[in-house]
């Protein structure tokens, strides 16, 4: 009969050790789901938009890059124009808008990475001079044409002037013919 | 007669009022020019000329730390402008490096690495590739590199006690016998 009786007809005490295993256990996996989970989701993050080589240059192309001077950030072969486009590109997957970027490079590597320079500073005179120099073209080219149109010589006159009416010319005409019977 | 008289009369009054117009043209495109000659001349000033004193700067680090030349009288400054992407500028990595490590227990020889025109990361790429350990940080807004007018990397700038620049090479060192040749006299004075 002895060998008849359930095997896990245990003692209360060993029920009880098995229930607290049990709860243990169910802890522990417990745990481990909360630490293991989030790491697992960070080591499998959302890929980041891809960002066109459009996009890049078509802030690129208004931006300079000190190392090669005159040419365009989009069109410059070097290798380090080619880290400052990737530079752009991150920031873009990032979400920064063109102005941030564009701030961004600016307060790292000077104005000069700017195609139009802020109006600040000496950069004042690019935007005063040209204006400046129209106007004064233009004036200077209205006093040139008053200063012809002064000393250019009176319209030949069809008929001939009624008496009295140039006393000056009549004058020097008087002056002229005497001059020329005393010869 | 009388009219030639009225009209020369009026020509000569008209010849001895001042033109204004013209002197105010005149000036104020004498104004703009010496705006731009004082600019220009302003921009081009200091730079590198070896006796003078050394252009003052602020380079903060990549890991934070803040260096002012006006605060490292006392002490020979090795400047050394250099880029990731600069390959001239990892033909002296090593020797760089390997001076530092020489003349750092002395404490009054200190060498900052500035990186010109780099992105951070790869700036932080190339330290750790080279292994290097003397203090080096980005030139914000590229001040440095005005201030010392550099045309390009890498190039060193080496300032004595005084903050007088000593010496410039505008190519890279192919030894650590050359750094020491240009340091060492100035740890004699």
């Amino acid at each position: 009969m002895r060998n008849n009786q359930p095997f896990r007809d245990v003692s209360p005490t060993r029920r009880m050790t098995a229930a607290l295993l049990w709860m243990v256990g169910l802890l522990l996996l417990a745990g481990m789901t909360l630490i293991f989970v989030p790491q697992a989701s960070a080591q499998n993050p959302t890929p980041p938009p891809a960002i066109s080589d459009d996009q890049v240059n078509a802030i690129a192309k208004e931006m300079y890059c000190p190392v090669c001077e005159n040419t365009p950030l989009d069109v410059c072969p070097t290798q380090a124009c080619a880290e400052w486009r990737e530079l752009i590109r991150e920031k873009l997957a990032e979400g920064w808008s063109e102005a941030q970027i564009k701030q961004y490079f600016v307060d790292r590597f000077g104005d000069r990475v700017l195609a139009t320079p802020p109006a600040r500073g000496l950069n004042w005179l690019v935007y005063v001079i040209p204006p400046i120099a129209i106007l004064l073209g233009v004036f200077l080219l209205y006093s040139a044409f008053r200063a012809w149109r002064r000393s250019a010589p009176p319209p030949a006159q069809a008929s001939p002037p009624a008496a009295g009416s140039a006393p000056a010319s009549d004058e020097y005409v008087r002056r002229l013919e005497e001059e020329l019977r005393n010869r | 007669m009388s009219e030639v008289i009225t009209e020369s009369t009026q020509k000569v009054a008209a010849r001895s009022r001042p033109p204004w117009g013209r002197i105010l043209a005149w000036g104020g495109l004498a104004v703009l020019l010496a705006l731009l000659f004082f600019g220009l001349l302003r921009t081009q000033s200091g730079g590198k000329r070896i006796g003078a004193r050394a252009p003052e700067f602020t380079l903060t680090t990549f890991d934070g730390q803040t260096y002012r030349l006006e605060e490292l009288r006392g002490k020979v400054v090795v400047v050394n402008f250099w880029a990731s992407w600069c390959k001239p500028c990892e033909q002296e990595a090593d020797e760089l490096e390997a001076a530092w490590r020489y003349y750092q227990p002395r404490g009054d020889v200190l060498f900052l690495g500035v990186a010109w025109t780099d992105t951070d990361k790869k700036s932080l790429e190339y330290l750790q590739k080279f292994g290097i350990t003397y203090p080096n940080g980005p030139d914000l807004g590229t001040r440095m590199a005005q201030a010392y007018r550099i045309t390009g990397v890498p190039e060193t700038y080496i300032i004595d006690r005084n903050g007088v620049l000593a010496y410039a090479k505008l190519s890279p060192f192919l030894s650590i016998e050359e750094l020491k040749s240009a340091i060492d006299p100035l740890l004699e004075d």
